[in-house]
């Protein structure tokens, strides 16, 4: 993208006054750390400082999931965590699940499925969907529904998303 | 190359396991091409941009719904650290007015805002947090006026745009105050009188679109005067037409690229940060990064129109309808946007897909201080759905007749006449439609006691079922595909063929995802016999316009133009001896004429270029003392022409359904005085996995003569059908009359 080669002014560094904060912690297996502002989320310090956006913003206010991580193992909004909570911890985000080869079978049932319309939930969903079947590796549809309730799909209506935990617990 | 955004080369290479799927044709349900980069994190979004050396747009915006800016003064935020720009309205240097049709709507207030959270400064700041405070540090000081705020009294108040933008483009001349448009359809004797009578005043409230991904979007100067925006939006060139102008510079100059779409349904037609980022970026002479907040996403883009519309619907005891009048009312909001069209459309589909003799139709937009509206999935026909199949609804109660029959009786057919004289030519099977919806088996009652999750009010546990009454509901909806009304439509493609067989397709049809860049990738291999093709990223310097995405057109006009240019590249490269060739196409369909001013009467063939219809079955339960809901089973049928991806058809049959759920039961913004009071996930609600049911979808296909491959667009009707039918189902299972939306607990136990 051509952006990306723009050069004509510098980068003039970043805004010191607030960050004050060094966190050290592990994401998806690599020892990373931050300077981050006191009161910044995780969710923020992985989108713009660690620069694995594939978690999304969608409300900041732990209300739609998009933003759905693994802290130690445990599904959070990572909107809802502050990154200096994290600090010491374990985080698995969307980009951690496949490993280099294949995709994680929640990602490739969602691909099948037709689980995936514009894609903002997807990260969010299909994180949550692999710690439910990580915890449930055969939920009912009653379980399936109210396991993923907090993760909300403009796009889809929800059928194939269903289908595609369907699919995963299968594979 | 690879259609697929990216987001920069700042972070090392991508590692996406790739996972080989196979490449489909039209007709093959295909998985998405991009559904790898989609669930593995990659798929570069417009909030997910960087560039090095970004800056951070911050927007200021009006606190009032109507008030005059009496000053601004920057000096104090021009004063915080990081700040590189602080611009206001004076700063703009071209045209200081855009819109989508018509020029009203300010780049920044100078005298005056009309809405809640109208663009008054902007800020770029070298970090977020900096570019938030110096925006909250810009002293705007602002009189108050009094807001308008209700429709029916804003056609007797102070006109909010005195010069009256809208009038004198064809429209009927209506003096009053704060029109934006005003048509009336006569048609037959709109006196003729019916045996009986059924009446009824139905409100829609104001829908969001809530896309998940807010308003963002990145702007780099190319350090010639010239700027690239790379944005999310259903429209790529005519986002360039106007933030040229606005920018005092040459459309070329101008280039919009498409960065990954989180979803839009009409939302993101209007602009939103194209020509903020752009303004900061030409003045800092930096890239200007702009991502919207949720809350800030309730006042960024325009909303599906509140109605009020008073229905009469006249009839034979037979059932036959005889006259049908109905007056509708919209709010417009503060700005035209497309309401002109809106109101257009929600009068000339207001009769349903039923055969009318007679008819009088009224439709009025009016601007006021409340949050602007335009365009929302459905445009115009959800509301006029809404009350039309009430009132169907109340006529079959009135007469003993079953309601699939009174409207199976009533039912619209090829040759039939519209209101507006047009007579339907190509394909429209309502009632095949209408009877597979009503064929499908409906679910077994389910028995009592049972897991709180499966009752209304769900895991609140706030009922153990013994106020719960079950009910089954059923509407039709019909409404237009592709631009109408004589507007000049168009969509280009161009191939490079090259002489190995392999294809690049240049096609700037926005991926929303709805999955067009999916229906452009089948049609082109489809056409030139190779799976070997790829296609571009959409901007607008390398091909010419591919119109919107919206009005169920792009299926339709991509698929036209990409078949359309795979043909005569076969063509040329077969008389270029086999060398690589590069041609560009443009599709058009069936020309459209405008509507008579007077009589709502087409002036040519048609006004409309085809159309689709959906039929709905709905199963609620309704806990009527507790006055909660559930949504039981919903079960479809919609003509689709030709399902071009069946896998892709029957995704947004089901999300376009969830959403008109989401209209029928909880989502509305919330205003006082003009103000929104729930912009918020939390406060504004859409439906959820425990809200929707299982929805079965039966693809009625009856090719379109006119349309490529016979393909229908099918993103609308879902949402058109499934507000009236599930509010029919509720009404079965109440005995109220429930004539708004979204139904309230209040309304069910009738507080």
């Amino acid at each position: 993208m051509r952006c990306g080669f723009w050069r004509n002014v510098p980068w003039s560094g970043v805004w010191h006054e607030d960050r004050g904060v060094k966190i050290r912690l592990t994401v998806n297996g690599e020892p990373r750390e931050a300077d981050v502002w006191a009161g910044e989320s995780l969710l923020t310090t992985l989108r713009d400082t660690l620069e694995l956006p594939g978690s999304k913003n969608a409300c900041e206010q732990g209300e739609c999931g998009s933003c759905s991580v693994l802290l130690d193992g445990a599904l959070v909004c990572a909107c809802l965590v502050l990154a200096a909570q994290a600090d010491g911890h374990e985080v698995t985000t969307v980009e951690g699940l496949a490993d280099r080869e294949e995709l994680h079978r929640v990602q490739r049932a969602f691909v099948e499925a037709g689980a995936v319309q514009c894609g903002f939930c997807t990260p969010g969903l299909v994180v949550a969907t692999a710690a439910l079947l990580e915890a449930n590796p055969d939920p009912s549809d009653d379980e399936m529904r109210e396991a993923l309730s907090g993760n909300l799909c403009r796009c889809t209506g929800y059928a194939k998303i269903f289908d595609a935990v369907r699919l995963a617990a299968r594979s | 190359m690879s259609t697929i955004p990216t987001r920069t080369p700042r972070r090392t290479p991508s590692r996406t396991p790739t996972r080989r799927l196979e490449p489909g044709r039209v007709g093959d349900p295909a998985t998405r091409h991009d559904g790898v980069p989609k669930v593995t994190g990659e798929f570069a979004y417009s909030s997910d941009l960087h560039a090095a050396g970004m800056l951070w747009g911050k927007t200021v915006r009006s606190p009032h719904a109507h008030a005059r800016v009496v000053e601004i003064d920057t000096s104090e935020a021009r004063r915080l650290p990081g700040v590189h720009a602080v611009l206001t309205h004076e700063d703009v240097p071209g045209q200081k007015n855009y819109g989508l049709e018509f020029a009203d709507q300010p780049v920044l207030a100078s005298d005056r805002v009309r809405y809640f959270g109208e663009a008054v400064a902007l800020v770029a700041a070298e970090e977020p947090e900096q570019a938030r405070r110096a925006a909250a540090a810009v002293r705007v000081v602002y009189e108050p006026l009094e807001p308008v705020t209700e429709m029916e009294r804003a056609l007797e108040q102070e006109p909010l745009h005195p010069d009256r933008p809208t009038m004198s483009h064809g429209y009927r001349d209506d003096p009053r105050p704060n029109v934006v448009r005003t048509m009336v359809i006569r048609h037959g004797d709109p006196e003729a009188e019916g045996e009986v009578s059924v009446a009824g005043v139905y409100e829609i409230g104001i829908q969001d679109q809530a896309f998940l991904g807010p308003e963002s979007g990145l702007a780099v100067p190319d350090g010639e005067g010239g700027v690239d925006v790379y944005v999310a939006t259903q429209w790529l060139h005519v986002d360039r037409d106007q933030v040229a102008p606005c920018l005092g510079l040459p459309p070329e100059m101008v280039r919009i690229h498409l960065s990954g779409v989180g979803g839009a349904f009409g939302g993101r037609e209007d602009l939103s940060m194209q020509i903020h980022g752009a303004l900061l970026a030409l003045r800092t002479g930096r890239p200007v990064k702009i991502v919207y907040n949720r809350q800030e996403s309730f006042v960024g883009h325009i909303h599906r129109h509140p109605a009020r519309i008073w229905c009469e619907h006249r009839a034979t005891r037979a059932g036959k309808l005889v006259n049908v009048r109905i007056r509708i009312l919209l709010d417009g909001g503060a700005y035209a946007s497309s309401s002109t069209a809106v109101t257009s459309n929600a009068a000339s589909f207001a009769l349903g897909p039923y055969a009318v003799e007679n008819a009088l139709i009224e439709s009025t937009c009016v601007y006021t201080n409340n949050p602007p509206c335009g365009a929302m999935r459905g445009f115009g026909a959800v509301q006029t759905c809404f009350a039309g199949e009430a009132q169907l609804d109340k006529l079959a109660t009135k007469l003993g007749i079953d309601p699939v029959e009174l409207r199976l009786l009533n039912a619209l057919a090829p040759g039939d006449r519209l209101p507006t004289g047009q007579q339907i030519e190509g394909s429209l099977p309502v009632a095949e439609v209408i009877r597979c919806a009503a064929a499908l088996p409906l679910p077994q009652a389910e028995s009592l006691p049972r897991e709180a999750i499966r009752l209304p009010g769900g895991a609140g546990n706030t009922t153990r079922g013994e106020g719960v009454q079950r009910g089954i509901g059923f509407a039709v909806g019909f409404k237009n595909i592709c631009y109408s009304e004589g507007f000049d439509d168009s969509t280009a493609a161009r191939v490079i063929l090259r002489a190995d067989g392999s294809a690049e397709i240049n096609c700037a049809a926005a991926e929303v995802g709805q999955g067009v860049s999916d229906v452009i990738l089948q049609v082109a291999r489809t056409e030139l016999g190779t799976d070997d093709v790829v296609l571009a990223p959409p901007e607008t310097a390398s091909v010419a316009s591919a119109g919107s995405a919206s009005a169920s057109r792009m299926t339709w006009m991509a698929a036209g133009a990409v078949q359309l240019a795979c043909r005569a590249a076969l063509e040329e490269r077969k008389r270029a001896g086999g060398d690589e060739v590069d041609v560009e196409r443009i599709y058009r369909h069936a020309r459209t004429t405008p509507l008579d001013p007077e009589t709502g009467q087409i002036t040519g063939d048609r006004a409309h270029v085809a159309f689709a219809v959906a039929a709905m079955r709905v199963v609620v339960e309704v806990d009527v003392e507790l006055g909660l809901t559930r949504v039981v089973w919903i079960g479809t049928a919609q003509d689709v022409g030709k399902a071009v991806n069946p896998l892709a058809v029957a995704g947004q049959i089901e999300g376009g359904t969830a959403q008109g759920l989401g209209l029928a039961l909880m989502e509305e913004i919330q205003t006082r005085d003009g103000l929104i009071t729930n912009a918020s996930f939390t406060d504004y609600l859409i439906p959820t996995t425990l809200d929707m049911p299982p929805v079965e979808s039966v693809l009625v296909e009856d090719p379109e003569p006119g349309a490529p491959y016979g393909a229908k667009g099918v993103g609308e009707p879902p949402t058109v059908v499934s507000t009236a039918a599930i509010v029919s189902a509720l009404r079965d299972a109440t005995g109220r009359e429930l004539a708004r939306v979204p139904v309230r607990p209040d309304d069910i136990v009738g507080l």
